[in-house]
């Protein structure tokens, strides 16, 4: 039986465990990667204690410093606004909230749809901004590669299939939510071998950081 | 006789690589707000300046040995190597387009260190044969005369004699058992004789027991800017050597900032053990005698001070309250700059930049960072605690037509102290 | 009973030999356009071609089923199953409905053939065990299902599968199939095929496709997957009366819950509504009694292809259908085993490189002076 339903239901069995196994192997693969390597002993005297001045800034990094936001103003904004836009929608839409259930166990509450469709437009927006500026500003022109603009296309199409197949904008149904699961399908692949691991590294080099910051008594 | 290689270099890179900078490279998401933090970038507007950047070498050494995706790529014949003639063109990106001010490491939002990732680079880029003459020729100094100036002692004897003659206070050298090694910089020997005058005043003043050593009185480190363990660690051990043999429970870093972070934080790893004494800046005993009382000062500066934080000192080693407290006790009218402390913007001379006379445009042009700082808040002086920074401000401020001074906060605690007669 | 094999009154001379008034038989052409979506304008167009048309042969063939699809259509209310197997259609052969029975019964579907080659229809309702399965898993009067059918089909103007099953394969095609199931779609390749599915099909749909044909004289406008747009253009979730719930994010996440009391959207208790072509929202079932949503249980998709293998009816359409984080933890210590491999490599590279470590010499960097 091939067609529309076919394409869904092989989204959602074979093809989600593959992708989901090789994210596993891969982001894994890549934690041993890093922890393995260690660090060497460090004899100089410390100020103060590494683990929670690497936890604080885990968090803090977050947030620009005053000036960092007024010289890139623009990155720092855009980059929120997606960046809390995705995640939001990521983790409070019904479905994918079901979708966790499913697979974890673990619920929470969710938002209201129309509270997440208008946040996944603005989000659609930004990402539109963020590949303007890519294209335009001479530092990102200078420094992004092929990665980049690949991992663009991949987290814009996955936001965009999914307010697609939230509208109903494609026909039929199965194949509009196939694409979408297929796209994060493909989120999911690309992840441990991209610059998208920084969702999960991001939080390992901020503690690095605030721990070498912090053993020399500097908050960073 | 063996020479310097790629091979060398490569193999340099790879032993550097450890947890930390798999974390970074594996972060970072090329949003380019290192370069907003960058003066050579900013002040130049040229992209190829962007930190992240300069790390290129030593990332793709990282993602073609040190990833699964990087094998892989290899055995595809799709990884980029690095060559001899990549190295040749990224010696300016790694040296003269960067202090190793540290403020990208401060700003960069997945939480990358790119000065200590710039600080391993270079350890390839000397193996490699590709660091730029001054440097070298800096190291060769250092190594072969104990000072990157090529000083010696007799220069500082004579510039002791001065102050022994100038203050009737006695200049203590190789003394045992005293609480403080004194050291210096070459520089400041040479530009800033002042310095050793106002420590002779201020221990005097305050009681405190120190010595110079004759076998090792140089604290700069020109193996840590051009960024080679061997030649750092053989420049640490006198230090370690001197102060050992001298049974000093503390040595002082002078007014010098990459001279404190090479002694205080790289020193005991590049010889690989703690040390047997203690390293302060000379701000931070200075700020250690001002809370125990032992600092008496009289009048205060009225002009309008600004000061100027050295990177090393402030963003590198958490050295930022201490300068202010000493500023409060002798001026009253201080004003920061807008962006201080471990936010500070570099002078643009640190990092081994001011011994590379090929990045002599390049520092200037980093400079007017801290010029448009300077500016915005119009003071009648500038304090600072580096003699490069200290350099720096006053020939870039010299260039520019500012006729703006530049002091050293140790010389001003100096001159305000209570003349000892004077106490009761 | 010749007669009846070749019908050669008109659907208008039947009818009224059957004593249909010109007003009842408007009323039939009118609730006809409305159920297939058609204007008002088209009533008199529906009448003169009814009036007009020939009552087609129709014979019924019935394999891997369970007859549901039958009892669907005995329950049929407009029009009522007497007016489609009198009036609309002569239906030759029906395991169900027939009299005859034995040779009498394979007799009247072979005549049927006979007299109207090219021009009847066959309605299948069950799936059929493939070519290459044990001809012997359903027989009828000692011949495989696939038999029959290829046979029958052969000179039929269109085939129309009625039910998921024959449509598409339904019950007995899901995993592990043991028949090896196949749909009318899978074996007929040569004749137009009209699905109309559902586990059973709504009734009036049968009906509606059949007066369709005999009004345009053609089959209606079908899907992707063959079934008549008319019915299956609109996905339930679009047509079901909870969706402004959906919309404002307002869900039963229990069938006790207070959400399921005020009759909240139903899509976290596992309804397939957003992925399933039916007319069932509009339509409703028991002569428009009520239907599955209404009554308080979510759509179980019974119209659409491999609805009994994707995945729990009581799961929500966005649950992944096998992967669990049993297989996540898995995978995830594989790859560390992975990446510890990999870091094994770089850290032997590593200590290589500081073991073989030349130390840099004021010699050597004078050479670069």
């Amino acid at each position: 039986m091939s067609g529309s339903m076919a394409f869904l239901l092989w989204i959602k069995g074979p093809m989600f465990n593959i992708a989901l196994a090789i994210f596993a192997i891969g982001l894994f693969a890549r934690f041993a990667e890093i922890f393995l390597l260690g660090r060497k002993p460090n004899y100089a005297e410390p100020r103060a204690g590494e683990w929670l001045p690497g936890f604080k800034t885990m968090f803090t990094r977050s947030i620009a410093d005053p000036g960092t936001f007024q010289r890139a103003s623009f990155n720092v904004v855009v980059g929120w606004v997606w960046h809390l836009g995705f995640l939001i929608a990521l983790l409070l839409f019904v479905p994918h909230v079901e979708l966790m259930k499913g697979l974890f166990g673990i619920v929470w509450p969710a938002l209201p749809n129309p509270v997440v469709d208008l946040i996944t437009a603005i989000t659609l927006i930004a990402l539109v901004a963020t590949l303007v500026h890519r294209l335009t500003h001479p530092v990102k022109q200078r420094i992004s590669t092929f990665d980049d603009y690949l991992v663009w296309t991949v987290v814009f199409l996955v936001v965009l299939t999914g307010y697609l197949a939230y509208h109903r904008l494609v026909n039929p149904y199965p194949i509009a939510l196939g694409m979408h699961i297929l796209m994060a399908e493909i989120f999911l692949i690309i992840l441990p071998f991209t610059k998208l691991t920084h969702i999960f590294t991001a939080f390992i080099a901020r503690w690095y950081n605030g721990a070498a910051f912090g053993r020399k008594g500097v908050a960073s | 006789m063996s020479e310097l290689t790629l091979e060398r270099g490569l193999a340099a890179f790879r032993a550097e690589i450890d947890a930390p900078i798999a974390a970074f490279f594996s972060s970072c998401v090329h949003c380019g707000i290192c370069a907003q933090s960058c003066p050579f970038y900013l002040e130049t507007g040229d992209p190829k300046y962007t930190p992240i950047l300069k790390l290129e070498p030593l990332r793709l050494v990282w993602e073609g040995e040190f990833t699964l995706w990087g094998r892989i790529k290899r055995t595809l014949g799709l990884q980029q190597k690095v060559t001899d003639e990549m190295l040749a063109e990224w010696e300016e990106l790694l040296y003269d387009s960067c202090s190793m001010c540290g403020r990208c490491s401060l700003v960069c939002p997945v939480g990358n260190d790119l000065a200590y990732m710039i600080r391993k680079s270079r350890e390839g880029m000397v193996q490699a044969g590709h660091a730029p003459e001054g440097l070298i020729a800096a190291s060769v100094r250092a190594i072969q005369t104990g000072s990157p100036m090529g000083l010696q002692w007799k220069t500082l004897a004579v510039q002791i004699k001065h102050v022994e003659d100038s203050t009737s206070l006695t200049v203590p050298v190789d003394k045992t058992g005293v609480d403080y090694l004194v050291l210096l910089s070459s520089m400041e020997i040479i530009n800033f004789p002042e310095y050793l005058e106002a420590i002779t005043k201020i221990f005097d003043h305050a009681g405190v027991t120190w010595t110079l050593s004759t076998q090792c009185f140089e604290a700069t480190n020109a193996g840590i800017q051009i960024g080679n363990k061997d030649i750092a660690a053989q420049l640490v051990e006198r230090v370690v050597a001197a102060a050992e043999k001298l049974k000093v429970p503390n040595v002082i870093s002078p007014e010098c900032g990459h001279a404190y972070t090479a002694i205080r934080w790289e020193g005991p790893n590049l010889i690989g053990r703690p040390y047997p004494f203690r390293v302060f800046h000379i701000i931070e005993v200075l700020d250690t005698l001002r809370a125990s009382g032992r600092l008496q000062t009289e009048g205060m500066e009225s002009d309008r001070l600004s000061l100027h934080d050295p990177c090393n000192l402030a963003r590198k080693s958490g050295v930022i309250q201490q300068q202010r407290n000493l500023m409060a006790l002798v001026a009253d009218n201080f004003v920061d700059l807008k962006e201080h402390g471990k936010f500070q913007w570099c002078c643009g001379a640190g990092g081994g930049v001011s011994s590379n006379e090929r990045a002599e445009p390049l520092k200037l042009a980093a400079f007017k960072r801290k010029k448009a700082q300077i500016e915005e808040v119009a003071p009648e002086r500038m304090v600072t605690m580096c003699a490069t920074c200290r350099t720096q401000l006053e020939e870039g401020m010299e260039e520019f037509n500012m006729n703006i001074p530049v002091v050293g906060l140790t010389e001003m605690i100096a001159d305000h102290l209570v003349e000892k007669e004077a106490r009761s | 009973m010749i007669d009846r094999k070749t019908p050669n009154k008109t659907l208008g001379e039947s009818l009224r030999d059957h004593g249909l008034s010109r007003r009842g038989f408007l009323k039939f052409c009118a609730a006809t356009a409305s159920m297939m979506a058609l204007p008002p304008g088209m009533v008199p167009v529906i009448a003169a071609a009814l009036e007009q048309a020939r009552r087609p042969s129709v014979i019924w063939l019935s394999f891997q089923e369970c007859t549901g699809c039958t009892e669907s259509l005995t329950r049929s209310h407009a029009p009522a199953l007497e007016d489609l197997i009198l009036n609309l259609i002569s239906l030759d052969y029906h395991h169900t409905l027939q009299a005859a029975a034995g040779d009498a019964a394979e007799d009247a579907r072979l005549q049927a053939m006979e007299a109207n080659t090219g021009q009847y229809l066959v309605i299948v309702d069950g799936s059929i065990p493939g070519p290459d399965s044990n001809p012997g898993f359903s027989t009828v009067a000692g011949r495989s299902n696939y038999e029959i059918l290829m046979e029958t089909v052969e000179h039929a103007a269109a085939v129309i599968a009625v039910g998921t099953c024959a449509a598409f394969g339904g019950l007995p095609q899901a995993s592990p199939n043991p028949t090896g199931a196949m749909s009318v779609m899978d074996l007929v390749k040569d004749k137009p095929v009209i699905n109309v599915s559902g586990c059973p099909p709504i009734p009036m749909v049968i009906t509606g496709v059949l007066a369709h044909y005999l009004t345009f004289g053609r089959l209606p406008e079908l899907d992707a997957y063959h079934r008549p747009l008319a019915f299956y253009g609109q996905s339930i979730h679009d047509r079901c009366y909870r969706r402004p719930f959906y919309d404002k994010g307002k869900f039963a996440e229990t069938f006790d819950d207070e959400g399921a009391k005020l009759g909240w959207c139903l899509y976290r208790l596992g309804c397939k509504g957003p992925s399933t072509y039916n007319a069932c929202a509009t339509m409703r079932w028991n002569g428009g009694v009520s239907w599955p949503i209404e009554s308080g249980h979510p759509c179980l998709g019974c119209s659409e292809p491999s609805f009994w293998d994707a995945g729990s009816f009581y799961q929500p359409l966005s649950v992944p259908l096998t992967a669990t984080s049993g297989d996540l933890l898995t995978a995830a210590v594989g790859g560390a085993v992975v990446g510890a491999g990999v870091a094994t490599l770089a850290n032997k590279q590593i200590k290589t490189a500081v073991a073989n470590r030349q130390p840099v010499t004021v010699e050597e960097l004078e050479e670069k002076l």
